[in-house]
């Protein structure tokens, strides 16, 4: 594995793919904020949260290149598709898999269920995330395909 | 199609208002949410069925059966209750957008917005309803509801949520556009509705029955703390404290701008043009507010508002425009929105205020007196509200012999207003103030031979020998109630002949039933406005000013009568039937009825004003 490489391009890929989902909640194009669900995991704070959450956002994005870098190894190939195709498959996972339980896992989220209580009262992402938006799973889509395009590229030209 | 009330339109004084600093809804007496903006007062409207009854939105929770009502705030807050009192019961709703301390909120997540109502049962029993039918972005859209099973019904467009959650059983209207509930209370019930709404991020959902009535208690107690601080000792303390408290609601917390009012358009003409949208911050109303609320105890809101105008100005200093929105954007282009008919059928709406563009020179005296006084009372000038106030003050010396619109920002055009002229001298004579009182460094001997020029202007042009009186504009022979002013500034000795003979040709001119018109003048505006609110109260605190106490507390007494129940003034009243028109509750009103108490208690020695402007000081002056 090259680790500069994708240490550097896990970086760069994790700041597009954040700027990705900020910029479109930013134009209104959906209410999913990463950080500040990721972040109020951490922090009851509600100024607090947004700030811890993109920190964990960005490293978590540097961790996960590291998966990608093995997945890579194992092709044999690191093209630029090779990592959107690897980043759809992640969205699709999160999408699908994680937003649905994501309540319980997380300890200040609400259930559908049984509804808000005083400790949990974050509204619930739902099934791919509709709750925050029709428009929710296609922009996190986009940013999972530039985020392994970026990577998958990077690392090729690194290699 | 659901009606925001059963029976006759509210008038514009049938209004109560709630807010959280940050945005405000009015509140009919029939229990309706008649005008609310989110997220931030000049936003455009979840609920307008203040401008438009039928296709304007509304939130309402009433009994089915016909009821007399009563109002009132709980002591000392800005949270609304009303009673209803039926054949067979009597149900009682408090209103309140919650607010708490920051430490209440460390640990706790928060809705960004929140209206949270409670209706409880408290004699007999009745049936209630509750009908939420919002109509967002001026009630151009028609949403549709969804259930989203224990998260409460939702309602999602472009990045916003807006989620309605209660104890009641609530059901859609077969459009999914609006949802209702009925329901039979009994003595001892009490139920809850809350409306949340989130804009970019994941709604936060805050449960209801005992955390409900633990942020109700939270935002009582926040705005009785505020009260507490009121250092105000004169008489009529309680209209006193309750302006204050409408003035608190028209500061916008997270940037320390002020609004002039939380509405738009509501007519200053019964079915005329004059309707304008004043959910903005003019300097001059928020140094004037400013003021006010330095003068009752009041400091912190002035140390945010400082920041906010050099944040605002920065980029056109040494010019300053007359408002911004609340986070300083001066681009605020009028358009009227000609799908809404209007209240009372006054058209057009308006949203943005074309006044932005006009010159008004006064606000340099009055944003550079509320800086004074911000320093009188101990408050330290950074290095950037120095430059800006320097920079000012240069503005002044440039700019005052040019025409402006003025105070009353007509459509007519501009003209040598004498009460700009009056307030360019007052700015430059408070920036020689606070230079000797080394709070900033300014060149005072240019300034003061300004201020000689200014002066010799004013007593020679703004003056009219034949009808003794100072005059609206140079070389003029009509008066405008904004010359009541000039000893308030420190400008004129409030006893000197000629303040004399101008308040008694105001009070001829533009008297009418006890109150005052701001003027005659042609405007270039078609219709016949009211009275001025403020300016009937400058009447009195010049007669205070004068020493004719006795004619000042009548005077003060009369304008108290057309308050309405709650205490809540509009911009204007109309002498002939005593009701509120114009935007409401308007700041400036407060303002007037704030700095006229203080003035009675001041002359009659229960409540000391800092020596800001003493007239014994303006020997400058050369005629």
């Amino acid at each position: 594995m090259n680790l500069p490489s994708i240490l550097l391009w896990g970086f760069v890929a994790s700041v597009v793919m954040a700027t990705i989902t900020e910029g479109s909640r930013g134009l209104g194009w959906t209410r999913m904020s990463v950080p500040f669900m990721l972040g109020s995991m951490f922090t009851a704070d509600y100024d607090s949260a947004s700030p811890v959450g993109i920190v964990v956002h960005l490293l978590g994005g540097w961790a996960f290149a590291l998966l990608y870098a093995l997945v890579f190894q194992a092709l044999g190939r690191a093209t630029w598709w090779t990592g959107a195709l690897l980043g759809l498959v992640q969205a699709i996972a999160v999408l699908v898999l994680v937003m649905p339980v994501l309540p319980s896992l997380h300890p200040r989220m609400a259930n559908e269920r049984t509804g808000p209580e005083p400790t949990r009262a974050l509204e619930p992402p739902g099934f791919m995330a509709l709750n925050y938006g029709t428009r929710t799973p296609l922009f996190t889509v986009l940013a999972h395909l530039a985020y392994g395009a970026i990577l998958g590229g990077g690392y090729r030209l690194l290699s | 199609m659901p009606q925001p009330s059963s029976s006759t339109p509210p008038a514009i004084g049938d209004y109560g208002i709630i807010g959280d600093c940050r945005s405000a809804a009015l509140i009919s007496r029939h229990g309706s949410i008649d005008w609310l903006c989110w997220p931030q007062f000049d936003s455009p409207s979840i609920f307008a069925a203040l401008l438009d009854r039928d296709r304007g939105g509304f939130f309402a929770i009433r009994p089915t059966a016909p009821a007399s009502v009563t109002r009132r705030y709980l002591p000392a807050t800005n949270v609304l209750e009303t009673t209803f009192r039926t054949d067979t019961g009597v149900l009682r709703l408090v209103d309140c957008m919650p607010v708490a301390s920051r430490e209440q909120q460390r640990g706790t997540l928060r809705p960004q917005h929140e209206v949270l109502r409670r209706i409880e049962c408290v004699e007999g029993e009745a049936d209630v309803e509750v009908i939420c039918d919002p109509r967002p972005d001026y009630a151009r859209v028609r949403p549709r509801l969804r259930r989203r099973g224990a998260l409460g019904v939702w309602y999602e467009h472009d990045g916003m949520a807006l989620v309605l959650r209660s104890d009641l059983r609530v059901r859609l209207s077969d459009d999914h556009a609006d949802l209702a509930v009925r329901a039979r209370m009994r003595a001892g019930d009490r139920h809850y509705v809350s409306l949340v709404s989130a804009f970019g991020e994941p709604a936060v959902l805050p449960p209801l029955g005992l955390h409900a009535e633990q942020r109700i208690l939270q935002t009582v107690a926040w705005w009785e703390a505020w009260s507490a601080q009121c250092t105000y000792a004169g008489r009529y303390p309680d209209a006193v404290l309750r302006s204050a408290l409408t003035l608190k609601l028209m500061v916008f917390a997270p940037s320390g701008a002020v609004v002039a009012a939380p509405t738009t358009s509501l007519p200053e003409a019964m079915g005329g043009e004059r309707n304008w949208d004043y959910r903005y911050c003019w300097l001059r109303d928020s140094s004037l507010t400013l003021q006010a609320l330095f003068d009752l105890g009041y400091h912190g809101e002035g140390e945010s508002f400082m920041s906010w105008l050099v944040h605002t100005t920065r980029a056109s200093l040494p010019r300053v425009q007359v408002l911004y929105d609340v986070y300083g954007e001066p681009h605020l282009p009028e358009r009227t929105l000609g799908h809404l008919a209007g209240f009372n059928g006054s058209r057009p709406v308006r949203v943005g205020n074309g006044a932005h563009g006009q010159l008004q020179l006064d606000i340099y005296g009055e944003v550079i007196d509320a800086a004074r006084a911000f320093t009188v009372r101990g408050g330290h000038l950074n290095r950037g509200t120095r430059r800006m106030l320097a920079a000012f003050g240069d503005a002044v010396c440039d700019l005052w012999s040019q025409p402006d619109e003025g105070i009353w920002e007509p459509r007519a055009g501009r003209r040598h207003n004498t009460y700009s002229k009056s307030m360019c001298w007052v700015a430059l004579d408070r920036l020689c103030r606070m230079h000797d009182e080394g709070h900033l460094s300014v060149p005072t001997a240019r300034y003061r031979r300004v201020m000689d020029e200014i002066r010799r202007a004013i007593e020679t042009r703004g003056f009219n020998d034949a009808l003794g009186s100072y005059t609206d504009a140079f070389d003029g022979a009509d008066v405008d109630a904004s010359l009541l002013l000039l000893p308030r500034y420190g400008y004129a000795d409030a006893g000197s002949p000629r303040m004399r003979g101008t308040y008694a040709r105001v009070a001829a001119r533009l008297g009418a039933n006890g109150l005052l018109y701001r003027y005659h003048a042609d405007d270039g505006l078609a219709g016949e406005e009211g009275a001025f609110g403020i300016c009937s109260f400058w009447a009195v605190s010049y007669l205070a000013q004068v020493g004719d106490l006795k004619r000042a507390d009548a005077a003060f007494q009369h304008l108290l009568t057309f308050a309405n129940d709650l205490g809540l003034f509009a911009e204007e009243i109309d002498p002939a039937t005593g009701a509120a028109l114009g935007n409401f509750p308007q700041a400036f009103t407060h303002v007037g009825l704030i700095d006229a108490a203080l003035q009675l208690a001041h002359e009659r020695g229960v409540h000391a004003r800092p020596d800001e402007s003493s007239p014994a000081e303006l020997t400058t002056a050369t005629v």
